[in-house]
């Protein structure tokens, strides 16, 4: 961190969401790099004061593109508030709906966003090197994307009334109980889900051997990593313990969402609206892990259903511990869609998902709740305070994308260091540097605000601070 | 991308101070989005690479409220190029949630997630980022909107008919479905 000051005028030449500055030293290295997150709006602060049954609502829309993972973490937070067990079919059903999200939102971080870069090519005309430009090339592919995500749009729509910021997931359980014309709806789906699923993941890893540099340099390093682990280790999302791997793989701590406080700490930096995580017990920068789909599958010990738990294991032969390159979280992405489509199917397939006893009323009996689930992207913890009457006081909210961010960082700084020499900026650098921000699916409206496909501006700066070329995207 | 066809409506989305809910209730429209792409040239959006927003747009839904001085600053611009400007959603017509931060005051919520809920180098970001104006607004409050598409989202059904009512050079009456 030789060279912390960059200057560059905070109002003009922002025209996207998030924005890369670069600096070169003396000889024209890169020296540093810096990915600056531009919007904020301030959730923790304005739910004060209003009462505790509106956060789920409230909450999800921090997020349009996982506004459920807000609605879980919120609702088990507001169910720590009431102290209740909610029924076992509550539970259930929100696993259903989790999922429903997890597939929908990796389908359009897989297919609508990255595969442009995959089929195109990472130096292919940025004119066409788009979903649009995927259908008109690959349109078996395209469509394949499209009904993944549908599917998964139109199983929350099932379950919960309503695609995008449904009122269904509440304080103490769900709404209301699942029909069995909704259940065999979604079931009637699952083969011809499962069958895109699978044939993208070969032909995903088929793919990978030309990728070999960028999985060299997209943020390719140990971290510690975390995730929700459940019953002996396994891959889940709702519940269950948080885990921490330390850089060789060892499990060095295993403890529950509420004592969070204990292990995860946050910096602020003055460049960016984007507070950075890391595992406090080690400090920062230490401390950095990463989360989101593949540090869940690094901190497992299993996964409990067929198909994927083949993957996973022919996954973790990449690396002897943990699987470090940031480019494999698209790899770790399909694995996990084919593992939410088989777990949707387990959990679809008793009798008991029909019970309709799927809400536990109390009032406030608790001034204090912490949710923690798996959004798509990692871990997510909602955590409130109320007064008597179910009033929130203060809440904090830890999100997916601040976990990673200093990977993000990193990566950045090692994609710029293998593909930037010297004085000049290509457009395939560009992309790459893009690339490797993708890879983490970061979620720029959750942790603060932002879009899927970020416009980036990146500036190239000599020792001396002046700007010596730059160039957009989008 | 092909050339643009006369006959083709340039088309642009903007993103301003939203969660991109309104964005995914557009792609919801799914393979109803595919079967009109002909009838669209799309020119500038989240989904496409392209640098900055054109001259001569014919059509632009804008999501969000208008919170920072880049918000500010593009959404003049995007006036100023678009013929038909269309407030999608309830930031963007009412200022909804991000406007919710209006009662606490910009400072107060910059204050709560980076000096109080920081545990390491507490402070408020201000170098590069854009600085956030003191309250969000809606988009009309800023500048003249011609089409209000309420809802949060506003569902992929009424999206889709007031895109084809646009397609079609009719004027949308977004408030005709509700009721």
């Amino acid at each position: 961190m030789a060279q912390k000051k960059i200057v560059i005028d905070p109002v003009t030449r922002i025209e996207g969401h998030s924005k890369i500055s670069i600096h070169l030293d003396e000889q024209g290295h890169v020296e540093e790099a810096y990915f600056h997150v531009t919007q904020f709006r301030g959730f923790e602060k304005f739910c004060e004061g209003r009462p505790f049954y509106e956060m789920p609502s409230l909450m999800a829309r921090i997020c349009g593109i996982c506004p459920v993972s807000h609605l879980i973490a919120s609702a088990k937070a507001c169910d720590q508030i009431l102290a209740v067990r909610i029924p076992p079919n509550a539970a259930r059903l929100r696993r259903v709906l989790n999922l429903a999200q997890i597939v929908q939102s990796h389908a359009l971080s897989f297919f609508y966003l990255s595969a442009p870069d995959f089929l195109l090519g990472m130096d292919s005309d940025p004119a066409a090197r788009n979903v649009l430009g995927l259908a008109a090339a690959y349109p078996d592919m395209a469509r394949d994307g499209v009904r993944l995500r549908q599917f998964g749009q139109s199983t929350i729509e099932l379950l919960a009334g309503k695609r995008i910021h449904p009122a269904w997931v509440v304080p103490g359980g769900v709404s209301s109980p699942l029909a069995a014309e909704s259940r065999d709806r979604i079931v009637a789906q699952l083969p011809g889900m499962l069958a895109i699923a699978t044939r993208t993941l070969d032909w995903f890893k088929s793919e990978m051997e030309k990728f070999r540099e960028e999985i060299r340099s997209f943020a390719n390093f140990p971290t510690l990593f975390m995730g929700l682990v459940g019953e002996n280790g396994g891959l889940e999302h709702y519940d269950g313990q948080m885990r921490f791997l330390d850089t060789g793989g060892r499990v060095i701590a295993d403890y529950p969402g509420a004592s969070y406080a204990a292990h995860i700490a946050e910096i602020a930096h003055p460049w960016s609206y984007l507070k950075t995580s890391f595992y406090k017990p080690m400090g920062y920068p230490d401390g950095v892990y990463r989360v989101g789909p593949l540090a869940r599958l690094n901190v497992i010990d299993s996964v409990d259903t067929p198909r994927a738990s083949q993957e996973w294991a022919e996954f973790r032969e990449l690396d002897r511990g943990p699987v470090l390159s940031s480019f494999y979280y698209h790899y770790a992405r399909l694995i996990e869609i084919l593992y939410g489509l088989e777990k949707m199917e387990q959990l679809l397939s008793g009798p008991e998902i029909l019970d309709p006893h799927v809400r536990a009323h109390a009032r406030v009996n608790n001034g204090e709740g912490i949710g923690v689930s798996e959004a798509p992207r990692g871990t997510l913890l909602h955590h409130y305070k109320v007064d008597r009457d179910g009033l929130i006081t203060w809440s904090n909210l830890i999100i997916a994308t601040g976990h990673n961010n200093a990977a993000m960082n990193r990566g950045v700084l090692q994609v710029a260091r293998h593909f930037v020499h010297g004085n000049r900026l290509e457009e395939g650098m560009l992309n790459r540097v893009e690339a490797v921000i993708r890879s983490f699916d970061p979620c720029l409206s959750c942790s603060t605000h932002a879009d899927g496909r970020m416009a980036l501006e990146v500036e190239l700066r000599n020792a001396a601070g002046e700007v010596v070329d730059s160039c957009r995207t989008r | 991308m092909s050339a643009p066809a006369a006959s083709k409506v340039r088309l642009a989305t903007v993103w301003l101070d939203g969660c991109s809910g309104c964005h995914m209730s557009l792609l919801d429209t799914d393979e109803r989005l595919i079967e009109i792409a002909p009838l669209i040239e799309l020119v500038h959006g989240p989904l496409v690479d392209l640098k900055e927003f054109p001259e001569g747009v014919d059509v632009t839904l804008v999501e969000g409220a208008v919170s920072s001085e880049e918000d500010l600053h593009k959404i003049r611009q995007v006036r100023a190029r678009t013929r038909v400007l269309v407030s999608l959603g309830d930031c963007a017509v009412s200022g909804n949630v991000p406007a919710m931060r209006n009662k606490f005051g910009a400072q107060a919520v910059l204050k709560r997630a980076y000096l109080e809920n920081a545990t390491l180098d507490a402070q408020i970001p201000r170098e590069i980022i854009p600085r956030l104006l003191a309250e969000s607004r809606p988009v009309h409050e800023v500048v003249p909107v011609d089409v209000y598409v309420p809802g949060c989202p506003p569902p992929a059904d009424l999206i889709f008919s007031v895109l084809s009512d646009l397609l079609a050079g009719k004027t949308p009456n977004p408030a005709a479905k509700f009721g």
